[in-house]
């Protein structure tokens, strides 16, 4: 990296980092997305070797596209809009490159590790125990560099997108350390210390707050920046910032039992998921209003920005997801949904549709600030990019609603006499080509993330340089 | 639970439900505009402002329907610790009644074929089609779906039974469960001798092999594996051994694979099913299997 980029008061060079590797992970990721799907469709693309077997390259997929996209484009927004809605430079020096490295390693690890079948098996949270080690070390830091650069703030309030940030970086690290706790039996096998039913309990708290922390508060952190700055326009409501911020975190922590409804979990703390669940679509629908309504005045530049469009669309998913999750953790709608593809449909509503989108505009807005360009090296491209991910994700989530629900109904059909009327195998076979739509749609959106890389390397190798002025501006 | 743990679920509840509500309505009550207003916080981090909007009321409302809906629902259900909920609902109970209104429901349908033999319900087109349902859902898994098997997992449509094709004999295997135990003769016999039995088991069942190795291997067989499979080969029903003298091959019939089978030994299970289906439906699945091998 050219010394020219260098930014007088903030670090940049941790945060370039983080985006790049966000665009290089989020490639990594989805392709190994596309390849498991295309598995589903073609079974022969295992080749029959264990590596590439289903079993292995799915959490290989999740946790590349979770940890590894979606933790690099945490790490890379939050150190940006940290510094500068402190107006402070990252706190703790070498600390930040060492997360950055650390966190590259954790990556690194999972790739080799996954796909050697060497896993702890709890869902998002497969990695062994060394490697469990590490994120905690790393997420240490981290909060001790966010937090940190919030205490040296040369501002007299902490922006509402940091608070989110913070609960974001706290409860990962507590729910990363509970869940994690095991017996190592070798270097690269361990048991979880806590029994059955218990387990399964402590595992989707873990993984429903991953959901509600690591993908929900974060990425609410991030949208409360790129959204106002993109459109140029103020916060629609700090009351509703408040109110949907406390609440949200203070309800998200209930609702993990409603992945678990129907188990040996208890009645009681069945009936509590369900109904923290539904209480929290107030809160979650609170960020998707103050992030529309900021645009309010300013919906003109949609028109011409397809970089706020990747922003609003995100926020249009991230309002359907949070409504579809509260209805399906009603027992009655999840005794249809649950097991089902509608499940991994609804994860991609929020995993691509909000998730990625909202990460990808706001690296679009990050790279030309942080190499010294005057804008991306194609804003057509970018716009094309916009196209190919909603498409794709719109025929993601539309294949896996009419699986699902197929599915849902071919399970639950009974003769007359009371025999099943399907065996598992026939409604496999009847899900056939949802599988090809939900490959196609993966399809489009790794395209679409092809297409960024091309154009991020093109602005950093070539795009004009901003002008003196401009960068000051930026500066201030 | 103890009480404590009951009162303390309760109380983290409520304070829950009932904080966010008052922050609702206090966040509400304090509003200085009604209406959307141009007017800021006043503060400003990196060019952002803040407008001090009030909530918007269809999300008030509907923050407040929600908190009503889950105030109600845990006082009907079960929630707040013992608290077992004022409509008495388990879900072991709603279990229990759906399994009662099953039995009542379908047991006649089922009672009815209970008095006919299996031989007799070959004849009986409805109730082998109940068969072929419970098959396709409890046995398809291993034994595919037209019941011909897989690589250990036996063919059901051929003659070549393990412990025998008699209706009985089938309705045991389904009630009870088989194991299928080949011990490891690798560390008796030596990898030569390994080679060598497999040598003669091969031509058991009249394939071409090294003679030589053949004749050393058949003294092997005649003092260890006899007991099971027979002088002859032809095996022995009552343990589940397999005939070697034709040419199924649970395991895989060639050289390696019977070498592989007798240096490492297999172990077979079929699961019991007395636990899973009722002895009506075991009934039925069994007729089913019987008519595979009995057009």
């Amino acid at each position: 990296m050219s010394t020219a980029t260098e930014h007088p008061t903030y670090n940049y060079k941790v945060v370039r980092q983080f985006a790049i590797m966000t665009v290089i992970w989020g490639i990594v990721g989805m392709t190994v997305g596309v390849l498991i799907a295309a598995q589903l469709v073609w079974p022969a693309l295992n080749f029959d070797i264990p590596w590439l077997t289903y079993g292995r390259l799915r959490p290989l997929h999740t946790n590349a596209v979770i940890f590894a996209f979606g933790g690099c484009a945490l790490f890379a927004t939050s150190y940006y809009v940290v510094q500068r809605t402190c107006q402070t430079r990252l706190f703790g020096g070498g600390l930040a490159a060492f997360t950055f490295w650390g966190w590259q390693a954790v990556i690194v690890a999972a790739a080799i590790t996954l796909p050697l079948g060497l896993t702890s098996s709890k869902e998002y949270a497969e990695l062994e125990w060394p490697i469990d080690l590490l994120i905690a070390v790393v997420w240490v830091c981290y909060a001790i560099v966010f937090l940190g650069t919030v205490k040296m703030r040369k501002t007299s309030h902490i922006y509402v997108g940091n608070w989110f940030y913070m609960a974001f970086i706290i409860t990962v690290a507590v729910l990363h350390i509970v869940n994690s706790a095991a017996m190592p039996v070798t270097l690269w096998k361990s048991y979880s210390v806590y029994p059955g039913a218990v387990d399964a309990m402590v595992q989707w708290w873990y993984g429903h707050n991953a959901v509600g922390f690591f993908l929900t508060a974060g990425f609410l952190g991030m949208m409360y920046y790129f959204v106002p700055k993109q459109a140029e326009r103020p916060i629609y409501s700090y009351r509703l910032s408040i109110v949907h911020f406390w609440a949200l975190i203070a309800t998200y922590m209930w609702a993990g039992g409603h992945h678990l409804h129907y188990t040996a979990l208890p009645d009681w703390t069945q009936s509590l998921a369900m109904v923290m669940s539904l209480i929290l679509l107030a809160p979650s629908w609170g960020g998707m209003i103050n992030g529309m309504m900021t645009l309010s005045g300013a919906w003109h530049k949609l028109r011409t920005d397809p970089v706020l469009r990747f922003l609003v669309v995100s926020l249009s998913f991230y309002g359907m997801s949070t409504f579809e999750g509260p209805m399906m953790s009603i027992k009655t709608v999840n005794a249809l949904s649950h097991y089902t593809d509608w499940t991994v449909g609804h994860v991609h509503a929020g995993a691509l549709g909000w998730v990625a989108m909202i990460s990808i505009g706001a690296v679009y807005h990050m790279i030309p600030r942080l190499f010294g360009k005057a804008q991306m090296y194609s804003v057509g491209l970018i716009n094309t990019h916009f196209w190919l991910a909603t498409i794709g994700t719109v025929l993601y989530i539309c294949s896996m609603w009419v699986n699902g629900i197929l599915q849902g109904l071919m399970w639950r059909a009974v003769n007359e006499d009371g025999t099943l009327t399907y065996s598992f195998v026939e409604a496999l076979e009847a899900s056939h080509p949802g599988f090809f739509v939900r490959w196609l749609g993966g399809v489009f959106f790794l395209t679409g993330m092809v297409l960024m890389a091309f154009n991020v390397w093109q602005t950093v190798r070539k795009g004009s340089t901003a002008p003196a002025a401009d960068a000051a501006a930026q500066a201030a | 639970m103890s009480a404590f743990w009951s009162a303390w679920v309760t109380v983290i509840t409520l304070a829950v439900i009932l904080g966010c509500t008052w922050l609702l309505l206090a966040t509400r009550k304090s509003e200085p505009h009604k209406e959307a207003t141009e007017e800021t916080l006043g503060h400003e981090f990196d060019g952002i402002e803040e407008y001090d909007n009030p909530l918007p009321s269809w999300w008030f409302q509907m923050f407040l329907a929600t908190v009503v809906f889950g105030l109600v629902y845990l006082v009907m259900y079960p929630g707040f610790g013992n608290f077992q909920g004022l409509l008495g609902w388990s879900s072991t109970g709603q279990w229990e009644e759906e399994m009662q209104h099953a039995e009542e429901t379908y047991k006649p349908l089922f009672a009815k074929y209970a008095t006919l033999s299996v031989e007799e319900l070959q004849n009986e087109e409805a109730g082998l089609k109940m068969g072929q349902r419970m098959f396709a859902n409890n046995c398809s898994l291993c034994h595919g779906s037209t019941g011909t098997g897989a690589y250990g997992f036996p063919n059901l449509t051929d003659s070549d039974w393990l412990y025998g094709g008699d209706a009985a004999t089938i309705k045991a295997s389904i009630t009870n469960g088989r194991n299928g135990g080949m011990p490891p003769w690798g560390a008796v016999l030596g990898e030569e001798g390994v080679r060598d039995v497999t040598s003669y088991v091969l031509s058991l069942s009249g394939q071409q092999v090294d003679a030589d190795s053949a004749a050393k291997g058949k003294t092997q067989y005649q003092a260890l594996c006899t007991a099971c499979h027979g002088a002859d080969g032809t095996g022995l029903q009552a343990l589940g051994a397999p005939n070697l003298t034709d040419d199924t091959w649970l395991y895989g019939g060639s050289f390696e694979k019977v070498a592989h089978t007798i240096r490492n030994g297999r172990n077979g299970v079929m699961p019991a099913h007395k636990t899973l289906l009722s002895e009506d439906k075991i009934h039925l699945i069994t007729a089913y299997v019987y008519s595979l091998s009995n057009k």
